[in-house]
């Protein structure tokens, strides 16, 4: 079975992020970049998979600049086979690159897609779910096991509350929530033998999709800034404090 | 113009998310209509055409929404969208998995998790876990909105008389099903809707120490949380996450104990009301946001807490 996962390129999540004065947009340059955490996990469950005899070939997908090949890149140190970049420089919105990725689907035929939950840039939480809309395929979004049996894949899934666990027909795409797994590091060999792995490039045009606008940002500006309080001396302090002062308890 | 709101519901009783929901809808404009979509749902149906602000509430109640499967579900909301300016669900977990299903199948962008209305087509949303926040807005003639529930007081339960309209379609896809699931039994409040939160972080050490807290929240009626890094550490199971990629709360009060205060757990809590940080490290970042911060011991702070209350 030929399993797709996707990677996007983000901000690195150890860095904090700042708004620009004229409130355009965040500020990115000169910014520690990083594959997104969730796709991370995406690429260790595909990973798993290999291992397991499950899955036989991985092929990472990314979306974006240039440079968001070196998320493809470190991907493939970290066990899938081969990379697509679909390469714009344009703001591309969930519905896009889920209208994209359909294509790559459609070319590659994976029984199954594996991407993260949501992305810690625009933390929009869509693009997986789009993506099996319109390839009218079943979805485990925020799963935290996945079981293959034969042409059925028991994903289990992170809901308030509690878990559920759904059976999906194959091909079927997957979302990952945090406590799937615990991402490899790659190795120095294997990060040499990456930069062998065939990567192919294509563009929006190649794969026939109209990069359209459906939204558009106003303006993008720092949250209330909430201010510190004071530092009480015991317990005691605190419930007196909690009781006669905020009165909230 | 109309707006349609997806209720959330467990088939019984309409979930307080719902309410939310409603207050944002009404603050876009145009007559709002409640989609109870279940299977055995006429007390929820019931329950959403008593919310006040409802003019009107389309039961679907089939056998193939029983258990609200995204790939049925989303069917079903794309048919009933498109005669629609605003479909909106709150971004709860289920409002997250089947929404972006639904604007794909409308061929329109989904603004998630917002946070205030400025117009029928402009929205505030948080990204980058909170550090920022953008106001945007829909070219789409179809506006699919996710609500994030703390950003908006709930409308009142009772008031309403709505009709209740059964929507006879069935959306079955046949290509998942619902095999089962596992819920957390707890007395204590859910997360989301608690007044009182109480939460621990890595400094809690392992998962029984959360018995400490958990005393602490049953005197005082709270909802027990965490931070990632507890979560990570395996302490306590996802749902218990607060943060940017866990749940985003606002209670009356918030009480972190033993946590750091990283970005991504600020993002879930830094609109409650009253913050207080207990944690020994004196530089924790915790301690810029808390109102009332105690450096000390957590094994000796809690205990003792508990005991004063």
């Amino acid at each position: 079975m030929k399993v797709l996962v996707t990677v996007k390129r983000v901000i690195d999540y150890n860095v904090k992020v700042r708004v620009k004065s004229d409130n355009s947009d965040v500020d990115l340059s000169n910014v520690k970049m990083a594959m997104n955490p969730f796709c991370e996990i995406a690429v260790e469950e595909a990973v798993r998979l290999k291992e397991a005899g499950v899955a036989s070939e991985i092929v990472v997908v990314s979306l974006g600049p240039q440079a968001a090949q070196e998320q493809i890149r470190t991907a493939l140190a970290l066990g899938a086979d081969r990379g697509i970049l679909v390469q714009s420089d344009e703001n591309l919105e969930s519905l896009t690159v889920a209208k994209l990725l359909a294509k790559v689907v459609e070319e590659e035929q994976p029984g199954l897609v594996i991407m993260g939950k949501q992305a810690i840039d625009s933390d929009n939480n869509q693009t997986g779910q789009m993506l099996a809309a319109l390839t009218n395929m079943a979805q485990g979004t925020f799963a935290s096991e996945v079981k293959i049996e034969g042409d059925k894949a028991k994903v289990t899934r992170e809901v308030d509350g509690g878990l559920q666990t759904v059976e999906l027909n194959m091909p079927a795409i997957v979302t990952t929530d945090l406590r799937l797994n615990e991402p490899r590091y790659a190795s120095l060999p294997n990060i040499m033998k990456a930069k062998r792995k065939p990567l192919d490039t294509k563009t929006p045009e190649d794969l026939g999709v109209e990069v359209k606008a459906h939204t558009q940002v106003l303006s993008v500006e720092p949250p209330a800034e909430r201010q510190a309080g004071i530092k009480v001396a015991s317990v005691e302090e605190l419930v007196d404090k909690l009781k006669n002062e905020a009165k909230v308890i | 113009m109309a707006i349609l709101i997806i209720a959330e519901h467990d088939n019984q009783s309409l979930k307080a998310a719902t309410l939310n929901a409603v207050t944002a809808a009404t603050q876009m404009g145009g007559d709002i209509h409640v989609l109870v979509a279940g299977s055995g749902c006429q007390a929820a149906a019931d329950q959403a055409a008593a919310v006040t602000g409802v003019a009107k509430v389309l039961m679907a109640d089939n056998a193939a929404y029983e258990h609200q499967l995204a790939e049925n579900m989303s069917l079903l909301i794309a048919e009933l969208g498109r005669d629609y300016s605003h479909v909106v669900c709150p971004a709860t977990t289920a409002g997250k998995n089947v929404m972006p299903r639904v604007a794909a199948l409308l061929d329109v962008a989904q603004i998630s998790d917002i946070i205030r209305v400025d117009s029928e087509d402009t929205f505030a949303r948080p990204i980058y876990a909170g550090n920022a926040i953008a106001t945007v807005k829909s070219l789409d003639a179809i506006k699919v909105i996710t609500v994030r529930g703390t950003a908006f007081d709930p409308a009142a339960a009772e008031g309403g008389s709505a009709a209740i309209e059964a929507v006879g379609s069935t959306h079955d896809a046949e290509i998942s099903s619902f095999v089962g699931e596992e819920m957390a039994k707890s007395d204590r409040p859910e997360l989301t809707s608690a007044g009182i939160i109480i939460s621990g972080g890595r400094g809690m050490g392992n998962g029984e120490n959360f018995a400490l807290l958990e005393s602490v929240a049953d005197k005082l009626g709270a909802a027990v949380g965490a931070s990632r890094a507890a979560v990570d550490a395996g302490f306590v199971p996802n749902d218990m996450q607060v943060g940017q990629t866990g749940k985003i709360v606002a209670p009356e009060l918030y009480i972190a104990v033993g946590i750091s205060g990283a970005i991504q757990h600020l993002a879930g809590m830094k609109d409650s009301k009253i913050i207080v940080a207990i944690n020994k490290d004196e530089e924790a970042p915790i301690f810029q946001v808390a109102d009332y911060g105690l450096v000390a011991d957590l094994f000796e702070a809690v205990p003792e807490l508990d005991g004063k209350l």
